[in-house]
C-alpha cells in the first residue's frame, strides 16, 4: 500500500500532472525526477499501455502512458510531454504525462474520499479527490500501475 | 556486523585458503615435491587453521588439526616417509579438516566415526597412540578463559605459583617461542622471570636447533595451575614443565638470579641475544620458523597464535627471503565488498556508454576529424576502455579455486568406482569473472565425474588393453580468443560410438537409419535424456547427464564440445565467456527494432534461397540445408513486430542452436554488426518479457532488446512463445 494512504494527518507535498483534461497528483516522496521525452524501445508482448523501455542512466526503465492506463485514448508523445519517474517499492517506473502543473502541499483533511463509482479505474488507482481552486485533482495510488507490482500489493 | 562475527567470517575465509594451500601442497608431495618448503607450506596451513581454530574454541577442530599437525612434524623432521601410503592417508586427513573446518562455519556436524578412523589412521603414522589427547578437549577454556586482573596488594595473599620451563628443541622446531608463552603467562598476573642459561655451551658446540634455557617464573596470581597449564597447552608435548606452589622462600631464590623484563617478551639479556644471533645466522632452520609466525591468523585471544614479532631469527640471511614471501600473501591483496565493485562496473558501464553518446553527437555536430576536440575524444575512448577492462579485472579470479576442489572429487569417485585414477591440472592461475568461476562448478564436477566412471575402463580392462592401470584425467584452463576454455581430458576408451548410436535409436531419439558422421554420434551424448552407463550409477547421477552440463554451460553463454578417439579417450571442452556482465552479440534489426543475438548460440549466417524454403502445412516454414530440414523462426513475428512473416529470401538467416542441441533458422530482416554489450535486466524495475532475455545499451543511448534464443526456438515446437521457467512469475492482470 502506498505510503500517502497509510500515514496519519500532517501536511504533505504532492506532484499535480495533467492527462488530457483531468488532473492528478502523486506524493512528491515517491517521484524521483521528472524528465522529457526520449524514444522507447518497445517490448514484445507486453500490454498497451506500456510505451517500452528507455535508458535512465544505465537503468532500464519502463514507461507506462498514463493515459492508456486510465482507459484513455493513447497520446502520441511530442518533445513536450514529461515522464515523470516514480518508485514504487523497489522499481522505477516512467509515468508518461502531458505535462507537470503543479506543486501542491495538502493537509490531509482536505482529501476527500473518492465517490463510489462503477469503473474499475477509478477504485484501482484514485485514492482520493482533492478541490483547487475550482478544478479537482485525484490522488493517485502507485500500487497497481505495473502488473507485476500488482502481485505484491494483492 | 557483530565485531565477532566478522572476525570469525575471516577466519573461516582464511581457513579456505588454507585449506586451498593444503591440498595444492598435499598433491605436490604425493607427485614426490617432498622438499622442506612444499612440506613447510603444509605444515603451516594446518598450524594455521588449528591456531585460529583454538582462539574460537572450536575443540575437534583444534584436536583434529592438532593430530595432523604431528604427523606433518615428523614429515617435516625427517623423521616419517611420505610414502605413497601416508600420502593417502594425509590427503583423506585434509578432507575431513575441510569439513570439519564447514561443519565449524555452518554449525553442522561431521560423522564422528570417519573422523575418528582417519585419527586413529594418523596416530599409527606417529606411532605414538593418543598422545596429548585428553588434555585438547578442555581446550576451549583457555581461548577465552577470563583474564584476572592484576592484584596490586601483593603482600596481602600471595597465592602465587612458581612455574619451571624447560622447552625441548621441538618447541622451537614447532615455531612456538618461549618469549611468547611467557608474555601469554604474564596476563594471569605479575610475575618474575628468571633465565638459568648454566646449560648453555660453548659457541662451537652449540648446536643451533638445541634447546638450553631455562626459565623459572615466580607467578604472583590468583590462579588455578589449569589455566597455568591452558598457556602450555600446545607446547606441552615439547618442553619440561613443573608448576608449584610459591613459598615465601622461593621468591628470595628465584630474584637473586638475572631477573628479565617478563612483559617485554623478548630477553633483554644481551648475550643470551647475542647469542641466539649468532646461532640463528648459521643455520638455515630459522627461515622455516619465521613466516610461519607471519602468516598466523590474527584473532584476538593470542594464545596460540602470536602476531608477528622481530625475533632474533630475523636476522638470519634466510630470513628476509621468507618474510618476502609471506608479505606478499599477506599484503598483496584486499578483501572487498563485492556489491562495491558491481557497482563500480555498473558506473564504469554507464562511462563507456556516455562516452560513446558523446562522440555521437560530436560527430553529428560535424566536426572535423582532426579537430583537437575529436582527438580529445579519442583519447578519451582510450582511456575509457582501458578503465573498463580495469574494472572488469577486479572481478576476475584465478580458476584455482574451482581446480582446487577436483583432486578430493577425483579421489572420492575413484575410491567408489575402484579405480585407480590421477588428476592433472593445468593453466589454474587463468583467470575469469567471478560467478563464472562460482557456476562453473557443477558442471565441471559432472563432467570429472562422468570422466572417471563412464570414461576410463576398469584396471582389468585397462591392463589388457595395454595402458598404465592408472588411469589419467586431466584438466586445463586456458584463454583463448576472449574466452577461457576448459578441457576434461581423459585416456580412456573414447566413446563408443555403436553403443551410443544403438542407444540413442532406442530412445527414439535419432532415425535408425540417419546418416551420422563420427562427431554427430559423438554429440549425442548432450541430448536430454541419453544416458550411456547401463547400469545408472550413484556417481553420475540418474540419467541427468550430459545434457544437463550442456544447458548450465549455454546458460552461461558458453559451448561445451567433445572429441573421442577409440581407445585413446576423450576430450571435453567448454568454452565459456570471462565475463556474464558483458555479452558478444550480433545486432540485427527487426523490422525497424534493433535486437541483439548472442554470438554463443549463432552457429552460421546464411542467405536462403527461395529453392531452400519449403512449406509445411498452413504456416510452418523449413529450410532445406545439408540434406535435412530445419523449421524457420520470423524473429518480427514471432516477437509480435509484424503480423505477416517476411520473405526469407530477401532476408537474412542465423542458423542457431537452442537448449539440447536444438536447431533452428531465425529470419531476420538485416545485420547491423557485431558487438560487446553490457546485459542489463529488464526484471530489476519491470518483469521478464517472453523471448528476450536481458536488455543493453547502446551507443546512442537507446535501449536494445537481447534475444531469448532457447525460448524463440521453442517457439518452433509450441506456438506460444514463454518465458525461461526459472524467470516466470505469476502475473495478475490489471483492471484495465
Amino acid at each position: 500500500m502506498n505510503e500517502v494512504m497509510t500515514s496519519g494527518s500532517g501536511a504533505r507535498e504532492l506532484i499535480a500532472f495533467r492527462v488530457g483534461v483531468q488532473e492528478f497528483c502523486v506524493d512528491i516522496m515517491a517521484v524521483r525526477e521528472i524528465r522529457g521525452w526520449t524514444a522507447a524501445t518497445v517490448l514484445p508482448q507486453s500490454p498497451g499501455y506500456i510505451c517500452g523501455v528507455i535508458n535512465l542512466r544505465g537503468a532500464v526503465l519502463p514507461i507506462v502512458d498514463f493515459a492508456v492506463r486510465l482507459g484513455l485514448p493513447r497520446s502520441e508523445p511530442t518533445a513536450r510531454h514529461v515522464i515523470i519517474v516514480v518508485q514504487i517499492d523497489r522499481q522505477m517506473v516512467g509515468l508518461l504525462v502531458d505535462a507537470v502543473s503543479d506543486i501542491l502541499t495538502m493537509n490531509d483533511n482536505a482529501i476527500q474520499p473518492t465517490p463510489d463509482v462503477a469503473s474499475d479505474v477509478v477504485k484501482s488507482f484514485v485514492r482520493g479527490l482533492m478541490p483547487v481552486d475550482g478544478r479537482m485533482i485525484s490522488l493517485i495510488s502507485l500500487d497497481h500501475v505495473l502488473p507485476a507490482v500488482e502481485r505484491e500489493a494483492a | 556486523m557483530d565485531p565477532m562475527a566478522e572476525i570469525r567470517e575471516t577466519f573461516f575465509q582464511e581457513c579456505e585458503e588454507q585449506l586451498g594451500e593444503l591440498e595444492t601442497g598435499l598433491m605436490r608431495m604425493e607427485s614426490g615435491q617432498t622438499d622442506s618448503e612444499t612440506v613447510n607450506a603444509v605444515f603451516r596451513a594446518v598450524h594455521s587453521i588449528k591456531g585460529g581454530a583454538g582462539a574460537f574454541g572450536l575443540e575437534d577442530l583444534v584436536h583434529f588439526a592438532h593430530v595432523f599437525e604431528t604427523v606433518l612434524d615428523l614429515i617435516r623432521a625427517g623423521r616419517l616417509e611420505p610414502s605413497p601410503e601416508a600420502m593417502r592417508v594425509m590427503l583423506r586427513a585434509s578432507d575431513a579438516l575441510a569439513d570439519l573446518v564447514r561443519a565449524a562455519r555452518d554449525g553442522s556436524t561431521t560423522d564422528p566415526v570417519r573422523i575418528a578412523s582417519i585419527v586413529s589412521e594418523l596416530r599409527q603414522l606417529t606411532g605414538e597412540p593418543d598422545a596429548g589427547d585428553a588434555e585438547d578437549d578442555d581446550f576451549a577454556d583457555i581461548a577465552f578463559a577470563a583474564v584476572p586482573v592484576t592484584i596490586e596488594t601483593e603482600a596481602a595473599l600471595p597465592p602465587g605459583w612458581i612455574v619451571r620451563f624447560k622447552p625441548l628443541a621441538d618447541l622451537y622446531a614447532k615455531a612456538n617461542e618461549a618469549g611468547l608463552l611467557l608474555r601469554e603467562l604474564g596476563r594471569l598476573g605479575p610475575m618474575r622471570v628468571t633465565v638459568d642459561a648454566e646449560s648453555l655451551p660453548d659457541l662451537a658446540a652449540l648446536d643451533p636447533e638445541g634447546a638450553y634455557l631455562t626459565w623459572t617464573i615466580v607467578l604472583d596470581a590468583d590462579c588455578t595451575e589449569d589455566m597455568i597449564r591452558a598457556v602450555f597447552e600446545f607446547v606441552e608435548d615439547d618442553c619440561e614443565i613443573q608448576i608449584e606452589r610459591n613459598l615465601p622462600a622461593d621468591v628470595a631464590v628465584a630474584a637473586s638470579s638475572s631477573a628479565v623484563a617478563a612483559d617485554a617478551g623478548q630477553p633483554s639479556d644481551d648475550e643470551i641475544l647475542a647469542l641466539l644471533r649468532n646461532a640463528a645466522a648459521s643455520v638455515e632452520a630459522p627461515a622455516v620458523i619465521e613466516p610461519e609466525i607471519v602468516v598466523a591468523p590474527p584473532p584476538p585471544p593470542p594464545a596460540v597464535s602470536p602476531p608477528p614479532e622481530p625475533e632474533p631469527a630475523s636476522a638470519s640471511a634466510e630470513a628476509p627471503a621468507a618474510r618476502n614471501d609471506a608479505a606478499q600473501g599477506v599484503g598483496a591483496t584486499i578483501r572487498v565488498d563485492l556489491d562495491r565493485v558491481d557497482r563500480l562496473i555498473d558506473l564504469v558501464g554507464e562511462l563507456v556508454i556516455n562516452e560513446a553518446m558523446l562522440s555521437q553527437r560530436v560527430f553529428e555536430a560535424g566536426l572535423a576529424r582532426a579537430s583537437a576536440v575529436m582527438t580529445a575524444l579519442d583519447e578519451l575512448e582510450q582511456l575509457t576502455r582501458e578503465i573498463q577492462d580495469s574494472v572488469m579485472a577486479i572481478r576476475a579470479q584465478p580458476v584455482r579455486s574451482v581446480f582446487q576442489r577436483m583432486p578430493r572429487l577425483v579421489r572420492e569417485v575413484a575410491t567408489m568406482t575402484g579405480k585407480q585414477v590421477r588428476l592433472l591440472t593445468d593453466g589454474e592461475t587463468t583467470e575469469v569473472d567471478k560467478t563464472v568461476i562460482e557456476r562453473i562448478v557443477d558442471p565441471l564436477t559432472h563432467m570429472i565425474r562422468n570422466a572417471i566412471d563412464h570414461g576410463l575402463e576398469s584396471t582389468e580392462a585397462r591392463l589388457a588393453a595395454g595402458k598404465p592401470a592408472e588411469g589419467l584425467v586431466k584438466l586445463t584452463a586456458l584463454h583463448r580468443s576472449g574466452r577461457i576454455v576448459i578441457e576434461v581430458e581423459d585416456d580412456g576408451a573414447g566413446i563408443n560410438r555403436e553403443r551410443v548410436r544403438a542407444k540413442a535409436v532406442e530412445k527414439g531419439l535419432v532415425s535408425p537409419d540417419a546418416p551420422l558422421t563420427d562427431e554427430e554420434i559423438d554429440n549425442l551424448i548432450f541430448m536430454p535424456g541419453f544416458s550411456t552407463a547401463s547400469e545408472i550409477s550413484d556417481i553420475s547421477g540418474r540419467g541427468v547427464g550430459m545434457d544437463v552440463v550442456r544447458r548450465s554451460v549455454q546458460a552461461l553463454g558458453g559451448r561445451i564440445s567433445i572429441a573421442s578417439r577409440p581407445g585413446k579417450g576423450s576430450t571435453f571442452t567448454l568454452s565459456l565467456p570471462l565475463t556474464l556482465a558483458v555479452l558478444d552479440g550480433m545486432v540485427v534489426s527487426v523490422d525497424g527494432h534493433t535486437l541483439i543475438v548472442p554470438l554463443s548460440a549463432i552457429v552460421e549466417t546464411l542467405q536462403p534461397r527461395s529453392e531452400q524454403v519449403h512449406t509445411l502445412g498452413v504456416d510452418v516454414r523449413v529450410l532445406a540445408m545439408r540434406g535435412g530440414y530445419i523449421p524457420l523462426v520470423d524473429v518480427g513475428a514471432a516477437l509480435g513486430y509484424r503480423a505477416m512473416p517476411a520473405e526469407p529470401e530477401k532476408s537474412v538467416a542465423l542458423l542457431v542452436e537452442g537448449e539440447g542441441g536444438v536447431r533452428a533458422v531465425l529470419v531476420v530482416d538485416g545485420i547491423q554488426g557485431q558487438r560487446q554489450v553490457v546485459i542489463k535486466s529488464l526484471e530489476a524495475n519491470y518483469r521478464a518479457v517472453p523471448g528476450i532475455a536481458a536488455a543493453t545499451v547502446m551507443g546512442d543511448g537507446r535501449v536494445a532488446l537481447i534475444l531469448d534464443v532457447d525460448a524463440i526456438v521453442s517457439v518452433t515446437r509450441s506456438d506460444n512463445l514463454r518465458v525461461d521457467a526459472s524467470r516466470v512469475e505469476p502475473i495478475l492482470m490489471s483492471a484495465s
